[in-house]
C-alpha cells in the first residue's frame, strides 16, 4: 500500500511540475499575471508530493518491506536502522529520488526567498526549475521507478554495499546533491535573463547568494567524499581522480569561476554573457556528472548497475536541457550585452584570468575523464587516464591561480596601479619567498615542490593579512562579503599546505606482521598483537590490535578490521586512524597469511587533515558571505516599494 | 552571434561521442593473453587435494576455464548458466577457485550443484595473477593446443554464451 502511495505521489508531482513550468513560462511571455502567479503554489505542491514519495520509500526501507524490489536489492534485515534509512538513496533509483527531492527543496526555497524579485523573473526561474524536475520525474517513472514490487517477495535482502554502510553516507550524498542541484537555481536565473533579455546589476545581486550557497554545499560535499574515501577505502589516498570525483570537481571549478564572475557583473556590470555562460556550464556539468556515473559509459567504483535504456534517456535529457540552453545562449547572449571596458591591470582583468584558468582546468579534467571514451568510440583502443595525467595538468594551471588570490582582491576596479600594488605587497612577497625556501630545511628533506607549496600558502595568508589590515585602517564596519571571501581564501591556503605536506612527506609501509612483530615509522612503533574474530550485526570481522608507542612510551592502540559481510560475502577493509593536527597514523589490515600473520598497511600522513579543514573553511567563508547586508537590504528596499 | 554558437557546437560533438559510448562496454578489456598459450600451473583439485591438475593434462580438447570463488556474488548469478551449459555437454568446464577457503567453495558446489569437471584451488591467487584476473568471475576459452582464444570478464549470460562463446567453441572443436 505505502509503495503504491509513493508511486502515485510521484505521478502527481510530475503533473504539478508540468503545471509549474508551462503556465508561469507562458504567463511571463504573454504578461499574464494570473498564469505567472501559479508558479509558487505549484512549486510548493510539487515539493509536498515529492516529499511524500521520498517518505514512502524511506518507510519501505525502515520496515524491511522486501516485496519492493529496490529494498530487496539494497537492504538486509540485519542492517542497522540508520543504514536502512540511508539505503533509501544507496541505489540508482533512490539517489535519483533524492536528487528530485533536493531540486524540489531548492525550488521551495526560491518561492520563499523571492518576495523582492519582479513577478516575471520569479515565474521564469520557477518555470525553468519545473522543467528540469519534469525531466527527472519522467526519467524515474519510465526507467527507474523505486517502487516496483517484487512478487513473490524476497525472504531477505541482498544487503547494502558495505562501502555505503558508514556514517559518512548519512550526510555525504545529501550535502553533495545540495551543491549539484543548487546550481539549478543559478541556471534558472541565467535562462530567465536570456529569455527576458534583461540582465543588470540587480540580477547579479539576486543570483549571487544562491550560487554561493550551492557552491558552499558542493565544497562541503566534495570534502566529505574525499574524507570518506580516505578512511573507508583503506588505501590511504584522499583523491583518486576517479570519474565520479571528477564529475563533482568540474561543476565546482566552474561554480568557483561563476562566483567570481558574478562579483564583476554585480559591481561593474561587465562579464554579462560570460556569467550567463558559466551559470549554464556549472549546472550542465552537474547533469553531465550524473550521466557519466549513471549510464555506465565510464567505469568507476561508484557506478550503479547499468541499463542501456537509462543511459539513452539521460543522454536525451542532457541534449534537451544543455543543448536547449546553449541554443538560447547563442541567440540571446548578444542582447544581454557585454558591459564596460577595463584596464589591462585591474581587478576585472585579474578575475578574468582567474576565470580563464579555472575553465582551462575544467577542460583538462573533462578531457582526461572522457579521453578513454573518445579513443574507444573512435576504435583506437582501450586506455585509462590516471593520476599522472591529472596531476601534471592540474598543478601548473592551479599554481598561477593561487598566486592571483594574493593580488586580485587588492587591485582596484577598472584600472589598478602596478607600482601601488607592488608597494603594498613587496615585503609580504619577499618574506613568503624567504620562509618558503628555508622552512623545508627544518623538515625531512628540502624539495622544490614543498617550497613552492609553502610559498603559495604563505603568500595567500600574508596578502589576506595586508588586505584586511588596510581595510581596518579605512573602516571598521563589518562586511560579511569581504570577510567571507578572505576566510574562503584562507581555507585555500590551509588546503594547499595540507596537500603539499602529505604528498611530499607521507610514509607508507606494506608489511607482513607476525604476532609480536614491530615496525617503526617516523618515530612511532607499531606492535602487532594479533587478530581476533568477532561478529558484527551483519558481518564477521577479524580485528587486528596494533599497539603504538612513541619513544618507548605507550601512545595509543589501533584496531583495524577486515570484515566479511554476511549477505553479500564481500570482504571489506575498515581502517583505523589516529587523527592528529600535524599527522595521521593510518592502519589497515591486508590479507590473512599463514600462522596468525597478516599483511598490514601502515601510513604516516603529515598534515593530511588540513586538506579537509581548508575545505570546511572555504565553505564557511561562502556561508558567511551570504549573510551580507547587501542581499538583505535589497530585499527590504524592493519590498517597501512593491 | 557566431562566437556564442561555439559552446553549442562543442556540446553537439560531445553528445555524439557519449551516444557512441553508450554502446561500448568500458569493462570489456582485451586480454593480452589472447592467442598466447594458457599460463601453466599445477594446482591441487578441490575434490581431492592430493591430486594435481595442469593445463597440459587437457591438451587435445577445447575447454572453458572459469575463475570463481565462494565469496563472489556475481558468480552466484552465472552459476545456473554454467550448470545448464554443463548439462548440455557441449564443452567441459574447469573451474579455478580463486583466493578462497576450499571448505566454503565445496559447500557452494554441494548446495547449488557442480557444473565443473574439476575445480583447482588457487589459494594465494598467484595463478590468478598469471592469467591477469582482475575481477571474478572470468571465463577463458582454451583450444586443443592450449592457446587462449577468448576471455570474458564478469558473469556469463546466456546471450554471451550463445552469441560468442559457443560458436567459437564449435569452430575450435572442428
Amino acid at each position: 500500500m505505502i509503495p503504491e502511495l509513493g508511486n502515485f505521489a510521484l505521478m502527481l508531482a510530475l503533473l504539478l511540475a508540468l503545471v509549474q513550468s508551462i503556465l508561469p513560462l507562458a504567463g511571463a511571455a504573454r504578461n499574464n499575471p494570473a498564469w505567472m502567479s501559479v508558479a509558487r503554489p505549484a512549486a510548493r505542491a510539487q515539493f509536498l508530493f515529492v516529499a511524500i514519495a521520498f517518505a514512502c520509500l524511506a518507510y519501505s526501507f525502515l520496515t524491511n518491506d522486501f516485496s519492493v524490489l529496490n529494498v530487496a536489492q539494497h537492504s538486509f534485515s540485519k542492517l542497522p536502522p540508520v543504514y536502512r534509512f540511508t539505503a533509501t538513496w544507496g541505489s540508482h533509483e533512490g539517489s535519483l529520488l533524492l536528487w528530485t527531492f533536493i531540486l524540489a527543496l531548492w525550488t521551495l526555497a526560491v518561492t520563499v526567498f523571492s518576495r523582492h524579485l519582479p513577478d516575471d523573473m520569479v515565474a521564469r526561474v520557477i518555470g525553468v526549475m519545473g522543467l528540469v524536475s519534469c525531466g527527472l520525474l519522467l526519467f524515474m517513472l519510465l526507467t527507474s521507478n523505486p517502487f516496483i514490487r517484487l512478487l513473490p517477495a524476497a525472504l531477505d535482502g541482498s544487503d547494502l554495499n558495505p562501502l555505503l554502510q558508514d556514517p559518512g553516507m548519512v550526510v555525504h550524498p545529501p550535502i553533495l546533491y545540495m551543491g549539484y542541484v543548487g546550481f539549478s537555481v543559478a541556471f534558472a536565473f541565467a535562462l530567465a535573463a536570456l529569455i527576458s533579455g534583461k540582465l543588470d546589476a540587480s540580477w547579479a545581486r539576486w543570483s549571487r547568494p544562491w550560487t554561493t550557497a550551492a557552491w558552499s554545499f558542493l565544497t562541503l560535499g566534495i570534502m566529505m567524499g574525499s574524507w570518506w574515501a580516505y578512511y573507508e577505502l583503506g588505501w590511504g589516498g584522499w583523491w583518486f581522480w576517479d570519474p565520479t570525483e571528477n564529475a563533482s570537481l568540474m561543476p565546482w571549478l566552474v561554480g568557483t569561476a561563476l562566483i567570481h564572475s558574478l562579483a564583476v557583473t554585480e559591481k561593474r556590470g561587465t562579464f554579462k554573457a560570460w556569467t550567463v555562460f558559466l551559470a549554464i556550464g556549472a549546472f550542465s556539468l552537474s547533469l553531465l556528472g550524473t550521466f557519466l556515473v549513471r549510464s555506465g559509459v565510464l567505469s568507476s567504483v561508484h557506478s550503479f548497475a547499468t541499463d542501456p535504456a537509462r543511459g539513452l534517456f539521460i543522454l536525451a535529457f542532457l541534449a534537451v536541457v544543455i543543448g536547449g540552453s546553449l541554443l538560447l545562449f547563442a541567440f540571446r547572449a548578444s542582447q544581454v550585452g557585454l558591459g564596460g571596458r577595463f584596464g589591462l591591470v585591474s581587478r576585472e582583468s585579474f578575475l578574468m584570468t582567474n576565470n580563464i584558468l579555472l575553465l582551462t582546468v575544467t577542460g583538462a579534467v573533462l578531457l582526461g575523464t572522457l579521453y578513454p571514451l573518445f579513443l574507444d568510440a573512435l576504435g583506437l583502443g582501450k586506455i585509462s587516464v590516471g593520476p599522472p595525467y591529472f596531476n601534471s595538468v592540474f598543478v601548473p594551471l592551479v599554481t598561477p591561480l593561487l598566486l592571483l588570490i594574493g593580488v586580485g582582491p587588492m587591485a582596484r576596479w577598472k584600472q589598478a596601479s602596478v607600482p601601488d600594488l607592488a608597494a603594498r605587497l613587496k615585503w609580504g612577497f619577499g618574506a613568503s619567498v624567504a620562509v618558503a625556501l628555508l622552512l623545508p630545511f627544518t623538515l625531512d628533506a628540502w624539495k622544490p615542490t614543498v617550497s613552492m607549496g609553502i610559498l603559495l600558502a604563505l603568500w595567500i595568508v600574508v596578502s589576506i593579512t595586508i588586505n584586511v589590515q588596510g581595510r581596518l585602517r579605512r573602516s571598521t564596519r563589518w562586511s560579511a562579503n569581504f570577510y567571507g571571501m578572505n576566510l574562503a581564501h584562507f581555507g585555500v591556503a590551509v588546503a594547499v599546505l595540507g596537500v603539499t605536506m602529505v604528498s611530499a612527506y607521507e610514509t607508507e609501509r606494506n608489511v607482513r606482521m607476525n604476532v609480536g612483530d614491530t615496525v617503526t615509522l617516523k618515530g612511532y612503533t607499531f606492535l602487532f598483537k594479533g587478530a581476533q574474530d568477532l561478529d558484527g550485526p551483519n558481518y564477521k570481522a577479524a580485528r587486528g590490535t596494533l599497539e603504538v608507542s612513541r619513544n618507548g612510551k605507550p601512545f595509543t592502540t589501533l584496531y583495524p578490521e577486515k570484515r566479511t559481510y554476511l549477505a553479500s560475502g564481500m570482504p571489506f577493509t575498515e581502517s583505523a586512524i589516529d587523527y592528529g593536527f600535524t599527522r595521521d597514523l593510518y592502519t589497515a589490515m591486508g590479507e590473512r597469511l599463514d600462522g596468525g600473520a597478516w599483511s598490514v598497511r601502515l601510513f604516516h600522513k603529515p598534515f593530511v587533515v588540513w586538506i579537509w579543514i581548508g575545505a570546511v573553511l572555504m565553505a564557511l567563508g561562502g556561508a558567511m558571505s551570504i549573510t551580507d547586508r547587501r542581499y538583505r537590504a535589497s530585499r527590504g528596499k524592493k519590498g517597501a516599494s512593491a | 552571434m557566431k562566437r556564442f554558437l561555439i559552446p553549442l557546437g562543442i556540446f553537439i560533438v560531445l553528445v555524439g561521442f557519449l551516444a557512441i559510448g553508450l554502446k561500448l562496454d568500458p569493462r570489456e578489456v582485451p586480454s593480452p593473453l589472447i592467442g598466447k598459450p594458457a599460463p601453466d600451473f599445477r594446482l591441487s583439485l578441490l575434490s581431492d587435494p592430493a591430486k594435481p591438475l595442469s593445463p597440459a593434462d587437457l591438451r587435445g580438447q577445447v575447454w572453458l576455464f572459469n575463475v570463481w570463488a565462494s565469496w563472489c556474488v556475481s558468480c552466484r548469478e552465472e552459476h545456473p548458466v554454467l550448470l545448464d551449459l554443463s548439462k548440455r555437454g557441449i564443452v567441459p568446464i574447469y573451474g579455478m577457485d580463486y583466493k578462497d577457503q576450499p571448505g566454503d567453495a565445496q559447500a557452494v558446489l554441494d548446495r547449488f550443484g557442480n557444473p565443473y569437471v574439476e575445480t583447482v584451488v588457487d589459494l594465494d591467487g598467484r595463478t590468478g595473477i598469471d592469467y591477469g584476473v582482475y575481477g571474478v568471475p572470468e571465463t577463458y576459452v582454451i583450444d586443443k593446443n592450449g592457446i587462449i582464444r577468448y576471455k570474458h570478464t564478469g558473469p556469463l549470460t546466456p546471450a554471451v554464451l550463445d552469441n560468442k562463446i559457443l560458436p567459437l567453441v564449435k569452430e575450435l572443436q572442428r
